[in-house]
């Protein structure tokens, strides 16, 4: 059975409690898509204009390092968001995304989002507020990363 | 499961090393038979031994083996140390001194009948693969079973053969990731806690057992809690250095508890409170 | 006559060394107080006059000081240094051998045969101090063997204190002057007018039958009186309180109460305290080899936790501040051990006071604790100051 693009975005728990107007502007910016594994989803340094719910698979949020090549940084997986650089200026995207897995994801605009925004603020700061809760658990989990717990002298 | 014949627990017993198996660049297992026959001791899984090297001292490392195998025993160990990195000079027919085996076990019997999601970091799967061991010999007492393994780096992860073999179990979830992935990993990179959210468990139910740096267990049982498991049904293994191990020494205490006896194996309620404390 | 346990008799001080001759007969090495290096310490006992007779000691926050009484009482001061413990805990053990055999080692194991010890000269807060000692070694899951063997023929004669010592406490921990229990025999020493006697209460069989040995006669109303009066002297007479009340959720809910920084700043992590305290009982193994490495052995040494590496993990201590190594000695002792053995671990006895060279007196940092929560201080957290300069 085919949802609709509403339906698969409100069960989200990041879409949660948006009401319902919004989210209906929001599931109009939103577009399925699919990668290869091995794919580029975005290029560090272009221009960040969409943002992604990953809906199966696995997404590497890579760096290009001079002496190392590609690394990964992190990856995001099934039931996650990627990408924020949409949201803040200059909208370029700090990092790479590669597709390790065949990926299904949905793919927001996120240009259109931004200018909405602007004009709803209140739409802007539902937004804004599900973004930075998503921006802090990378956050701590960077750290724990950093942390090197597992490492000989932890 | 008896115990042999009253075997003194202040007295290292010799056991002979049948086998070594290099994990990694820093960590390896050994398989112990006992030197004397008869001398061998069932364990529970969780639990640990001192081994002893030869003039070097005592060092105290989980049992990492299948409950199963007993007389012989499987310890996993990271040369950290003088005693540990003298262990990793040994060879096979070497022998080392064994006091154990003690300590709190794993509930795997209270986790009948329900899910049970492992999770563990670094070498924090060692204590918990006898765990798994048990709970896959009698898989149709539990329920959902997931393991969430985080390791350093793709170098670093444990038993992987194993891990590949359980991977493609029907009945089992495995999920790994690493802090710091390489050109030829095309697998999950990030902290383990963020690999809860891929392992479906009744929250009303389900038992979590943890084992890892304080740290990650810390971070762990917040994200486990956020995800409605109390700490009620979330167990860690704790670690401190000890000399004794029968309550003696003194030198395990974390606030009130002896990590050697009241631990290593702790319901999540009774170390809460001082799990983030500095310097308990 | 037939002595019963809870019999009350007496003998004269001229009798005193049948006392002694009579355990030496049953084969006790006798052990109790002597003058030593300006101090009273525990050690073997031949005769009454191996005794301190004569001898007191002036006691405060590190302070002592051996005075000359104006009697010959051979009781007549309280704890020094030493405590039972060294006898019965050693601080130094081995514990076994091994020797490399062709196809790997043998371990050796030691037989512990100590001597038939008999306590002469063992204070109330000391009887204390060997119960709580027992339910450490010998109330758990496991049980000492060196501790047990040192402690299973132990003769106990117990001394009522004549007066409280310069740093003591026990009314407080309710652990004296008075010895009520855990002993063979109890004495108090009565110097009345131009008689010198013991007033003795008989505590076991074993106690009855030695005693029988020494010219005794029934304690008489006086002499009991005489003695229960020494006895509430020492009682009115202590110098120092320890506040028990809540103390061990006082002390647990006071983990981060600035008190501890300030106790810190004087502590010298010296572990004075631990080795002179009666239950403390952290030890330590060290492996030692010889030249061949054919040979090693194990020893236990008494070891404290105000060492920098008593608590650790791989990549470093645990504890590395001396603020959370005396909070940790302190919590321990007078709240954890209660969860962890029933009662608590301090007795009374003043030592920890006394050998601290800076003076820490543990009554006082409980006291200073508890008025600091009365006085809302209690978080200690960082709360900054209003700044009123803008």
């Amino acid at each position: 059975m085919i949802q609709t693009l509403e339906k698969i975005i409100a069960e989200h728990p990041f879409f949660h409690d948006l009401p319902p107007h919004n989210l209906q502007l929001i599931a109009g910016c939103a577009k399925n898509v699919r990668f290869e594994a091995g794919q580029v989803v975005f290029h560090e340094g272009d221009e960040a204009d969409q943002f992604y719910f990953i809906r199966e698979g696995l997404v590497a949020v890579e760096l290009m390092i001079p002496q190392r090549g590609f690394t990964t940084v992190q990856t995001v997986g099934e039931g996650e968001m990627l990408g924020w650089s949409w949201l803040l200026p200059p909208y370029r995207w700090h990092f790479g995304a590669r597709a390790l897995q065949p990926v299904r994801a949905l793919v927001f605009d996120g240009k259109c989002l931004r200018t909405k925004c602007e004009e709803d603020h209140d739409l802007g700061y539902e937004i804004l507020k599900r973004f930075t809760h998503i921006i802090s658990e990378r956050l701590d989990a960077t750290r724990l990363q950093l942390l090197d717990l597992y490492g000989a002298h932890a | 499961m008896t115990a042999g014949p009253a075997l003194d627990p202040m007295l290292p017993r010799p056991y002979r090393i049948r086998r070594v198996h290099r994990e990694t660049h820093d960590t390896f297992t050994f398989e112990l038979a006992p030197a004397a026959r008869g001398e061998g001791c069932s364990f529970a899984p969780g639990q640990f031994n001192m081994l002893y090297v030869f003039g070097m001292g005592e060092v105290p490392v989980s049992i990492s083996g299948d409950t199963a195998s007993s007389p012989s025993l499987h310890h996993t160990t990271r040369a950290v140390g003088t005693v540990t990195r003298a262990m990793q000079a040994l060879k096979r027919g070497d022998t080392l001194g064994v006091r154990g085996p003690f300590g709190s076990s794993w509930p795997v019997d209270e986790a009948a009948g329900r899910d049970v999601i492992i999770i563990a970091g670094g070498i924090g799967l060692a204590p918990l693969r006898p765990a798994l061991y048990h709970l896959l010999a009698q898989r149709k007492k539990y329920r959902r079973i997931s393991l969430l393994y985080g390791a350093r780096t793709p170098q670093d992860i444990l038993y992987r053969h194993e891990l590949e073999q359980w991977r493609g179990q029907f009945d089992l979830d495995v999920h790994v990731t690493v802090d710091r992935g390489s050109s030829e990993w095309n697998g999950n990179v990030g902290v383990v806690t963020k690999l809860i959210q891929r392992a479906p468990f009744d929250r009303s139910s389900a038992v979590a057992l943890i084992c890892g740096p304080e740290v990650m267990m810390r971070f762990t049982v917040m994200e486990l809690q956020k995800h409605g498991l109390p700490l009620e049904r979330t167990y860690l293994s704790l670690e401190r250095n000890m000399k004794c191990a029968v309550g003696f020494c003194g030198h395990c205490q974390y606030g009130p508890l002896f990590i050697c006896k009241d631990g290593p194996v702790f319901r999540g309620d009774r170390v809460a409170g001082l799990l983030g404390r500095a310097e308990i | 006559m037939d002595l019963q346990v809870k019999d009350t008799v007496t003998f004269e001080r001229e009798h005193f060394d049948q006392l002694l001759h009579a355990l030496a007969g049953r084969g006790y090495q006798i052990i109790g107080p002597k003058v030593r290096e300006g101090a009273i310490v525990y050690d073997h006992l031949g005769s009454a006059t191996d005794l301190p007779v004569g001898w007191t000691d002036e006691q405060d926050g590190g302070k002592y000081r051996l005075k000359r009484r104006a009697d010959e009482a051979l009781f007549g001061y309280v704890v020094g240094p030493h405590s039972w413990k060294r006898y019965l805990h050693p601080p130094v053990q081995r514990l076994w051998q091994a020797q490399r055999e062709k196809s790997g080692f043998r371990i050796v194991p030691e037989t512990h045969l100590p001597p038939k010890y008999a306590f002469l000269g063992v204070r109330s807060c000391e009887l204390h101090a060997i119960a709580i000692q027992d339910k450490v070694f010998l109330g758990g899951q496991y049980t000492d063997p060196i501790y047990n063997s040192r402690r299973e023929d132990l003769f106990l004669v117990a001394v009522n204190c004549s007066q409280a010592g310069g740093t003591c406490f026990c009314v407080s921990m309710n652990t004296g002057p008075q010895a009520v229990a855990g002993f063979d025999l109890a004495l108090t020493e009565v110097l009345q007018n131009a008689r010198h006697y013991f007033v003795v209460e008989v505590g076991t069989q074993r106690g009855a039958a030695l005693l029988s040995e020494v010219p005794h006669q029934r304690a008489a109303a006086s002499e009991t009186q005489a003695a229960a009066r020494i006895s509430a002297e020492a009682s009115a007479s202590m110098g120092r309180k320890m506040d028990t009340v809540d103390i061990r959720e006082l002390l647990y809910r006071n983990s981060e109460n600035s008190r501890w920084d300030q106790v810190a700043s004087r502590c010298l992590t010296c572990a004075n305290c631990t080795m002179v305290c009666p239950t403390c009982f952290c030890t330590t193994v060290e492996e030692v080899t010889d030249l061949t490495g054919e040979h090693a052995e194990r020893w236990r040494k008494w070891d404290s936790c105000f060492t920098m590496d008593f608590s650790y993990l791989h990549g470093g201590s645990v504890r590395s501040t001396p603020k959370s190594r005396y909070r940790q000695w302190l919590t321990h002792k007078l709240a954890a051990w209660m969860d962890q053995f029933g009662s608590s671990g301090c007795v009374g006895c003043g030592r920890c006071i006394t050998w601290c060279p800076v003076g820490i007196d543990i009554t006082e940092e409980v006291r200073a604790i508890r008025e600091s929560e009365s006085a809302g201080a209690a978080a200690g957290t960082g709360e900054g100051k209003n700044d009123t300069n803008t």
